[in-house]
Order: C-alpha cells, then sequence, then structure tokens
C-alpha cells in the first residue's frame, strides 16, 4: 500500500516536471571523481566552452558553479537545463593532504577553508537541483557513506538521479560493483575525459528526465 | 586512549536536528567514537556533514560515519514482510551509526592493532 502510495506521489511529481520547459541539472559526488571533467564535457559538446579548471587534487572546485541555458538534441528530442557544478561532498577535509600534495602550508590552509564552505554550498543546493547527475569514480569502492547520504536524500526529495560511473577509461574500473551498489537506479559507465560512452550518456539523461 | 561512546536511541529520539547535531559532534570532537543505537534520515546525515564542515579547524579534521544497518533485499515474501514490519515498529531505531573523528580513524587505518593494544592497555589498568 505504502508502495502503491509513493510511486503515485512519484507519477505526480514526474507529471508536474514534465511540463517544466527548463530545469536545472546538479552534478553531484564526492571529490575527485570528475564532475567538473563531466560539466566541461557537456559545455564543450553543447556551447563549445568549458566550465571549470579540473586537478589530480581534490577539491579543485570549491565553489558552486552554474552554467545557463544548455540545450541538448537527440533525434526529436530536446533538453533544456542550467547545469549545476557542485563542489565534492566529504566528511572530512585536512589541509595536511594538500601540504603532503605539495602545497605551501598558508595556501592548504585557505584551500581546505575554501572547500569546507563548498560542500556547505553543495548540501544547500541539494534543495534547489530538479534532476541529479551522481558522478563516482568507478575505480572507488561505491560503499561510501556519503554516496549513500547523497543518493539517499535525492530518494527523500523525490529528485530523479542518473549514476555515471566515471573513468571508465582506467583499467581498474568496475561498473558491475557501481550497478550492484545503486540496483535501483539507472548507471551509465563513461570516460568524461575522453568522452567514451558519452553519447550512452546523453541518452541515459533524457530517459532518466523523461 | 581510545573511547567509544554508545547513545541508546533513546538519548536522542526525543532532541531536536540540531540538538541531536550538537550532541554528536560534541562527543566525536572530544576524540571519541560514537556508537549510536539506530540511524539519522539521510536528510539529517546530509546536515551532519555540513555542520562538521562548519567546525573543521587545523584540530578538528573531521568526522567518518559509517551506518551498520540490516539488508533490505531479502529473498523470501516471510522475510520481506518480516523486515516491512520491523521497519514500521522500529523506524530509524533499527541499525547502528558509528561516527569517529576523521584523525583518529585515520590512525586506526594505519595501525589496525591499536584497537587490540589500546583494549588490551585498559584492560591491564582495570586488573590494578
Amino acid at each position: 500500500m505504502i508502495d502503491i502510495l509513493h510511486k503515485f506521489v512519484a507519477k505526480v511529481f514526474r507529471d508536474i516536471f514534465k511540463k517544466k520547459k527548463h530545469f536545472k541539472l546538479g552534478l553531484y559526488g564526492p571529490p575527485n571523481s570528475g564532475k567538473t571533467t563531466l560539466a566541461n564535457r557537456v559545455t564543450e559538446d553543447w556551447l563549445g566552452e568549458k566550465m571549470g579548471s579540473v586537478s589530480k587534487m581534490p577539491h579543485e572546485t570549491r565553489e558552486i558553479v552554474v552554467k545557463e541555458q544548455i540545450n541538448i538534441k537527440s533525434g526529436k528530442k530536446e533538453l533544456s537545463f542550467n547545469l549545476i557544478d557542485t563542489p565534492g561532498i566529504a566528511t572530512k577535509i585536512d589541509y595536511e593532504d594538500f601540504v603532503k600534495a605539495g602545497m605551501s602550508v598558508k595556501k592548504s590552509k585557505k584551500r581546505a577553508k575554501e572547500a569546507t564552505k563548498g560542500v556547505v554550498d553543495a548540501i544547500k543546493w541539494l534543495d534547489d537541483v530538479d534532476v541529479v547527475v551522481i558522478v563516482l569514480d568507478a575505480t572507488q569502492d561505491p560503499y561510501s557513506q556519503v554516496n549513500i547520504t547523497i543518493i539517499g536524500n535525492m530518494q527523500a526529495r523525490d529528485t530523479p538521479v542518473l549514476v555515471v560511473a566515471n573513468k571508465v577509461d582506467l583499467k581498474k574500473a568496475d561498473i558491475k560493483k557501481v550497478q550492484a551498489a545503486f540496483p535501483q537506479y539507472d548507471v551509465v559507465g563513461i570516460s568524461a575525459k575522453y568522452g567514451n560512452n558519452i553519447d550512452e550518456f546523453y541518452e541515459a539523461l533524457f530517459a532518466v528526465v523523461g | 586512549m581510545l573511547t567509544l561512546q554508545f547513545i541508546p536511541y533513546s538519548d536522542i529520539e526525543s532532541l531536536t536536528l540540531d540538538q541531536k547535531i550538537k550532541k554528536l559532534l560534541g562527543v566525536v570532537k572530544n576524540e571519541k567514537i560514537v556508537v549510536m543505537e539506530g540511524r539519522l534520515k539521510k536528510t539529517e546525515e546530509a546536515e551532519l556533514i555540513k555542520a562538521t564542515m562548519e567546525n573543521i579547524s587545523n584540530k578538528f579534521k573531521g568526522i567518518e560515519i559509517s551506518v551498520v544497518y540490516p539488508e533490505n533485499k531479502t529473498e523470501t515474501l516471510g522475510k520481506k514482510l518480516k523486515s516491512g514490519l520491523a521497519e514500521l515498529l522500529l523506524g530509524e531505531r533499527q541499525g547502528l551509526t558509528v561516527i569517529g573523528p576523521a584523525t583518529l580513524i585515520k590512525e586506526i587505518k594505519k595501525n589496525p592493532d591499536k584497537i587490540q593494544l589500546l583494549t588490551a592497555e585498559k584492560k591491564r589498568k582495570r586488573k590494578k
């Protein structure tokens, strides 16, 4: 009974959502999973420009970045959205990790401070996005509590979710593990860096938005 | 000294979200590991992460959190009904939530024997 009610509410929500012409698409995930690389891939594909800088050092994106009015097309289908690239959500930030990676103490402390603010902002934005793409590093364990918390929050808000298993170009990547961790969602394996399976990603996005 | 602090569900069920977070973070910031009966709602976990970030300093580097929760993917209808009933009756009371200071967990990860060493040390002290 509860399940039927839940599905009904979700359907009503989806129907209302379908009537929206424009929506906000949030990219969420842990640090260094490739959110900005994917954002750059999307904006380069459809706007011909990059969205943000990427780095091997975690917490390169420390502020919410919004790129407005992206229109993507596939045959007769068309989607129009604002793309929101968010800082990676973490439960811990240690400036000493940046120092170990070669950054000065002063810069590391500044980066850590900005990163903490970035996480707070990313969580605040959870209420403002209409569709979420969870970007996970397919070489890492998907069962981290942060991933479960992000997805659980989307579930609680009835927000449509697409899970992206990124970095499939790497040998250690394991899409099946990501699929097993989140069986209730569509999971698409891509390499945002090299563009592998990016068309499947767009198709999956159309499917999730409905 | 490694200290685990058990928090029964009855201690937090009547608290507001802010009070819960204050209580949990207060324990963790005191270098203790919280073992809480039950679990937070996902939205509460997000608020806990937010509050953790707001508390990060040169000394407090954040938290590690893990929720141990009975698996929902049961195979038989009987088991499904049983877990559904448990969910209905117990709600967030089911499972265990473990929250620890990130620096302490990092130390334990580096040297898992530390837990045994510290427990042994505690036992020796008790004997005296």
